[in-house]
């Protein structure tokens, strides 16, 4: 995985609560079987009008967001589905932090393991950034290290993150190659609650 | 005397495997189930790194999102469905998984074969990369989605990293009146404690209105837990989860002494929960959502709101946007709803009580000529037992399609869709804006409702439906 450290980016403001996994990534694009490619995909429904060609009326599609890479939302971000479908045509798209008052559960641990950082704000801050997103192209910095985040005219938050998800994210763990560190503990389990021994 | 402990601190305690110093906890996962959506990419990983599944025998795989419901003995039309089925398929056989295939007579819905089968047991934890694993926890056990890369992790070492979620008691007192379904107190409870209300915890259903719900009612309000947020939901086995689970396939040998053990699971009288909430079950009326996510609902005998009526900024602005696409008017009578489909299936609704349910309200009765109805049980068995009670006979005399099992309309991964603009009454658990198709517009009820919309052609109460048995 893609190691998180410091980002900076332009904001894409979507200015919408309940923001489901249907709509980041509607399901007749799930059955392809690679983690690759999501990305043209991402928002379809709301993207793009029913002859193929993108809806002007969408947020994403202005022309000064091309190459945003910071998702501003409402309250309750990624609800729905667990499919990690969600995170992945994030990704692809180009997202690689997503700032919302709060989040689903599953989306925002699916978010960690693909190296976007989904970042809990106050809803007053969350307004504060639309606020200063309106004005046209908007950049922030998301410093992980420091945990926090601001902008070149003054706005400034420290944010709140897991220990352990932070560490992963800036080394880029691999989750599996670490629990395996654990593998005599994982034996253990198993022996002292009767699972048969391979 | 020891601190008083909670179902799911008792479960939780059990299956911390290590608590490594700077690392979330490692817990144990008891049983996995594996379905074709969300699995290729996590056997491709194991692939990739040379590793193995870790525990064959506790993972258990059926496809049911992308299968047609239709005449199983045709190849799958979709060429682009049916590579993702045989992709399972491959990678039951490489890794050596149990799969109950398409033309298994035990495959169906992973939601609805797991209990059926007796693999869900009490005390239990259990994943699948699907967020209406919560179903699970209607029998006791601690059941939660998971993504896929998590998927992976758990297929590799049988263990997954969690911080330990919070407890969020939801007390249902008094009783249900005649007629309200396990569907509508679900529905309702989402209503009061809104989509995000269970974010980061765990809900256990406690009080006498749960006690007394059948195993499978208690599936069907455990299984939208994640509609209002939560991580999972669980019930306190009791005799009705040990008369379910008694003589099924999976069930343990010493089943006496496995009852005696999860008989110690109940949570302890005085145990802590981090948040409570209390409701009476008497209020709750048969429910019928209006808009584009679960907690938009209201009562069948009382009108669409209007979004100036609401409270925050964000609720009025997600309501007029959720009109907007469903092409109501406030102030609307629900009963005045004109539908043009009805679905009843999914893991929410999709078992043999519901499928009574449903035809006890059609018995005697034509499906409205306005609307295309359809039936699609939850697995091969649920389909199976409806056909030899003569269930099958009811519904296709009135008018239903009678399909195969599968996941279906509720996501449209198969043919089984709403085009633009149609209406549906379904049984389903999600009614986001596309879910059963592009531009399709979602109203989620119980059977009972969903049955007795089709016959007349719009939403109608129940409680004065003239039943023909």
């Amino acid at each position: 995985m893609e190691p998180f450290t410091i980002h900076t980016g332009v904001v894409a403001a979507l200015d919408r609560a309940n923001v489901d996994t249907d709509q980041i990534i509607p399901k007749q694009f799930l059955k392809r079987i690679e983690r690759t490619g999501f990305g043209e995909f991402l928002f379809f429904d709301w993207r793009f009008l029913p002859d193929g060609s993108p809806d002007p009326a969408f947020e994403l599609n202005a022309p000064e967001l091309a190459g945003a890479s910071i998702l501003l939302a409402r309250r309750n971000f990624g609800c729905g589905s667990s499919r990690e479908h969600a995170p992945w045509a994030l990704g692809d798209y180009g997202f690689r932090v997503v700032i919302a008052p709060t989040f689903a559960d599953i989306f925002y641990s699916n978010c960690f393991q693909n190296g976007i950082l989904p970042i809990r704000l106050d809803e007053a801050d969350v307004d504060e950034l639309f606020r200063r997103s309106q004005a046209g192209p908007y950049r922030l910095t998301v410093d992980l290290t420091t945990q926090t985040i601001r902008d070149d005219a003054g706005f400034s938050r420290p944010f709140e993150i897991d220990a352990f998800r932070r560490r992963s994210l800036l080394e880029g763990l691999d989750a599996i190659g670490l629990t395996l560190q654990h593998e005599a503990a994982i034996d253990e389990w198993e022996r002292s609650h009767g699972v048969a021994q391979a | 005397m020891s601190t008083p402990r909670s179902l799911l601190d008792k479960i939780w305690d059990q299956h911390v495997v290590c608590a490594p110093d700077g690392e979330q906890p490692l817990i144990y996962i008891d049983l996995h189930l594996v379905h074709e959506v969300t699995s290729p990419q996590a056997f491709e990983g194991l692939r990739l790194a040379g590793r193995k599944v870790r525990r064959p025998e506790r993972t258990f795989a059926t496809p049911d999102h992308n299968v047609p419901t239709t005449d199983r003995r045709l190849p799958i039309a979709d060429p682009i469905s049916r590579q993702q089925i045989d992709t399972l398929r491959n990678n039951c056989r490489e890794f050596g998984v149990r799969l109950f295939d398409l033309d298994d007579a035990d495959q169906g819905i992973v939601h609805v074969i797991g209990p059926e089968m007796g693999l869900t047991q009490p005390g239990m934890t259990i994943v699948c990369g699907d967020s209406h694993t919560a179903t699970h926890g209607a029998l006791g056990a601690l059941a939660f989605g998971i993504g896929t890369s998590e998927v992976e992790h758990v297929l590799a070492t049988q263990t997954l990293r969690q911080s330990k979620p919070k407890s969020l008691e939801l007390r249902v007192d008094g009783e249900l009146a005649p007629g309200i379904t396990a569907k509508d107190l679900v529905l309702y409870l989402i209503g009061k404690i809104s989509t995000e209300g269970g974010t980061g915890s765990v809900i256990e259903y406690t009080g006498p209105v749960i006690r007394r719900l059948s195993m499978e009612q208690r599936m069907t309000v455990c299984n939208m837990s994640i509609e209002a947020g939560a991580r999972a939901g669980m019930i306190a086995p009791d005799a009705t989860t040990f008369d379910y689970l008694r003589g099924r396939d999976f069930a343990p040998k010493d089943f006496d002494a496995a009852v005696a053990r999860w008989k110690q699971l109940a949570s302890d009288p005085g145990c802590h929960y981090d948040r409570v909430e209390i409701f009476n079950g008497g209020d709750v009326v048969p429910q019928v959502t209006w808009g584009t996510n679960p907690a938009q609902v209201v009562g069948v005998d009382t009108t669409v709101p209007d979004p100036a009526s609401l409270e925050t900024a964000a609720d009025r602005d997600s309501a007029t946007r959720a009109l907007d696409y469903m092409g109501l008017a406030a102030g609307t009578k629900i009963v005045d709803i004109p539908l043009d489909r009805v679905f009843i299936g999914s893991c929410t609704n999709s078992r043999i009580e519901d499928l009574r349910e449903a035809a006890r309200v059609v018995r005697g009765h034509r499906v409205s000529s306005n609307v295309n109805a359809m039936v699609v049980p939850g697995s091969g068995r649920v389909k199976r037992q409806a056909e030899a009670e003569g269930l099958d006979r009811i519904f296709v005399e009135a008018g239903f399609e009678w399909r195969e099992a599968g996941c279906s309309m509720c996501l449209g991964m198969n043919p089984d869709t709403l085009s633009v603009g149609e209406r549906c009454a379904s049984t389903s658990n999600r009614n986001f804006e596309g879910r059963q198709g592009k531009g399709g517009r979602t109203h989620l009820v119980s059977p009972s409702m969903a049955a007795a919309a089709a016959i007349t052609g719009h939403f109608t109460d129940i409680r004065g439906w003239n039943y023909q048995d």
